[in-house]
């Protein structure tokens, strides 16, 4: 009953929200040209579907790359930032304003440090614009660490490794996955990004940009329906990972 | 009997921007092996600070910590800690939460033995049977009486306790109190325990310290002449009536009151 009321309930909102885009087109006459109807996207996903396969693939991994990429990186920033007050004070003023450039403003300057480098590009841009998130929650959920927590290994001679194995790192686990499900969904903006902006891109944005230039409505839709797919599966992706490695931080209902 | 902490002649005091703030200002305590020192003293007169110096987690500016013979100059395996926050890591298991100081002090023990030693003392102090539980399905007191499981599972020479029942209501810190005596008669540790509860340094205490006012210096000392064994009926008797008399004029004394105003 619990498992069926979990999947019936958002498929059912889906299908309302579908029926109400259909019923808007449908009442108000729209041409294709303003807004295509779900009824139009099967015949695009049939027509097209290798490049829908080839293209949400390309997306995929690029966006999954440049996370892991994020991660890494941010984990490391996180740490860095966490554990050193100097370190902390040098680089929150540049973390900020980087992060406060619109990345799109990005494309073409990597677009010219790589030329033709269309992936590396892409996967640059999925990490540059998604670690932000990561660094600043674990440099907080390390620095905000109680002491008692760090002297009860401490005292027992144990190394500054040891205690961030054993604590601190397991006790940051769910800022940095809230901090996740962030930066999933912006990795994905980046890859995006790059993918429409720049000339012979590939992916599920590229696809979108050819659909625009020979004036194929239903199927621009049906790449922004596609991308909200890949979006979902990527953001439950996350919030699976978080079920694993930090539910013991889920309270349960009372 | 040798004595096995020996604190000798300390003074410490603390960088600030106004310049240094004196903590401790002569501190002399001596706790003979298997003895249970409580140390009192007026809010903020530097006893927690008493408590990282013993621990090794700092060094004096001046004076000398020794421990079982040994000057202290960083932190010893043999050194057992609770808080007044029990700090319990929410993502183990309680039964995980007392190994916790074995996987450091013990690497190379293996699993088994591990949780056999935990279940021995989780036995004690009444936690039986929740050995698989999160530390947030435990009460305070349960979490507290694991915290101390965890502090003295690597049997240590030292058990340093900074407030560990201050956060409890009064039964439940009683209870603490009476699990705190019997862990005393299985366990061989020596025990400093910081409080502001003068029932529990009496009802806990062989000797108790009164610290005075900040800086701190050793104002005091009451040896509690009381039974080992002692039930919390010995706290409603004349002899600690007397001794309770006795230390509350102290902490008066400390806090720069008259001893004889109300």
């Amino acid at each position: 009953m619990e498992i069926l009321r979990k999947i019936a309930v958002p498929v059912m909102a889906i299908l309302a929200f579908l029926a109400v885009w259909e019923a808007l087109v449908q009442i108000n006459d729209w041409p294709n040209y303003v807004m295509a109807s779900p009824s139009d996207l099967p015949a695009a996903y049939a027509q097209f579907w290798e490049l829908f396969l080839v293209g949400s693939w390309q997306t995929l991994w690029r966006t999954v790359a440049g996370l892991g990429l994020a991660v890494v990186f941010g984990l490391l920033l996180g740490m860095v930032m966490g554990f050193s007050r100097i370190m902390r004070d040098a680089l929150y003023p540049l973390l900020v304003g980087f992060n406060a450039i619109p990345k799109a403003t990005l494309v073409p300057v990597l677009a010219l440090l790589f030329i033709g480098q269309h992936d590396f590009n892409t996967v640059l841009m999925a990490f540059l614009i998604s670690f932000f998130p990561i660094a600043v929650s674990v440099g907080i959920g390390l620095s905000t660490l109680e002491p008692e927590y760090r002297d009860i290994l401490r005292s027992l001679g144990a190394s500054r490794f040891t205690i961030f194995r054993k604590i601190a790192l397991p006790k940051t686990l769910p800022e940095f996955f809230g901090a996740l499900k962030v930066s999933v969904t912006l990795a994905f903006i980046g890859t995006n990004l790059v993918e429409i902006v720049s000339p012979h891109g590939r992916g599920l944005g590229a696809l979108f940009l050819s659909a625009q230039t020979n004036s194929n409505y239903p199927l621009m839709f049906a790449v922004l329906i596609a991308l909200a797919v890949l979006g979902i599966v990527l953001y439950y992706a996350v919030v699976a990972l978080e079920r694993i490695f930090a539910g013991w931080a889920e309270r349960q209902a009372t | 009997m040798k004595n096995l902490i020996e604190i000798k002649g300390v003074r410490h005091a603390y960088k600030t921007r106004t310049g240094p703030l004196p903590v401790l200002d002569g501190l002399d305590i001596s706790v003979p092996e298997g003895e249970f020192c409580a140390v009192v003293g007026p809010s903020g007169c530097g006893k927690s600070t008493l408590t990282r110096l013993v621990a090794g987690l700092m060094k004096p500016d001046e004076g000398e910590v020794w421990l079982d013979g040994k000057k202290v100059s960083s932190p010893r395996k043999t050194v057992g800690m609770a808080f007044q926050n029990p700090v319990l890591l929410e993502w183990r298991t309680i039964l995980d939460n007392v190994i916790l100081p074995l996987e450091i002090v013990a690497p190379s023990m293996p699993r088994r033995d591990r949780v056999v030693r935990a279940e021995e003392l989780l036995e004690m102090v009444g936690l039986s049977g929740f050995e698989g539980k999160r530390p947030s399905e435990l009460s305070g007191g349960m979490r507290q009486r694991a915290s101390l499981c965890r502090a003295i599972v690597h049997k240590p020479s030292v058990l340093i306790m900074d407030e560990p029942f201050g956060a409890l209501d009064n039964f439940t810190r009683e209870d603490l109190w009476q699990t705190m005596r019997d862990l005393r008669a299985k366990e061989p540790f020596t025990a400093v325990l910081i409080t502001h509860d003068l029932r529990e340094s009496v009802f806990l205490g062989d000797q108790v310290v009164v610290l005075s006012g900040r800086p701190a210096r050793t104002q005091y000392i009451l040896d509690v002449d009381l039974p080992q064994d002692r039930t919390i009926d010995v706290l409603y008797a004349q002899k600690a009536a007397d001794m309770l008399q006795t230390l509350r004029d102290q902490i008066k004394i400390a806090q720069g009151r008259d001893p004889e105003a109300a």
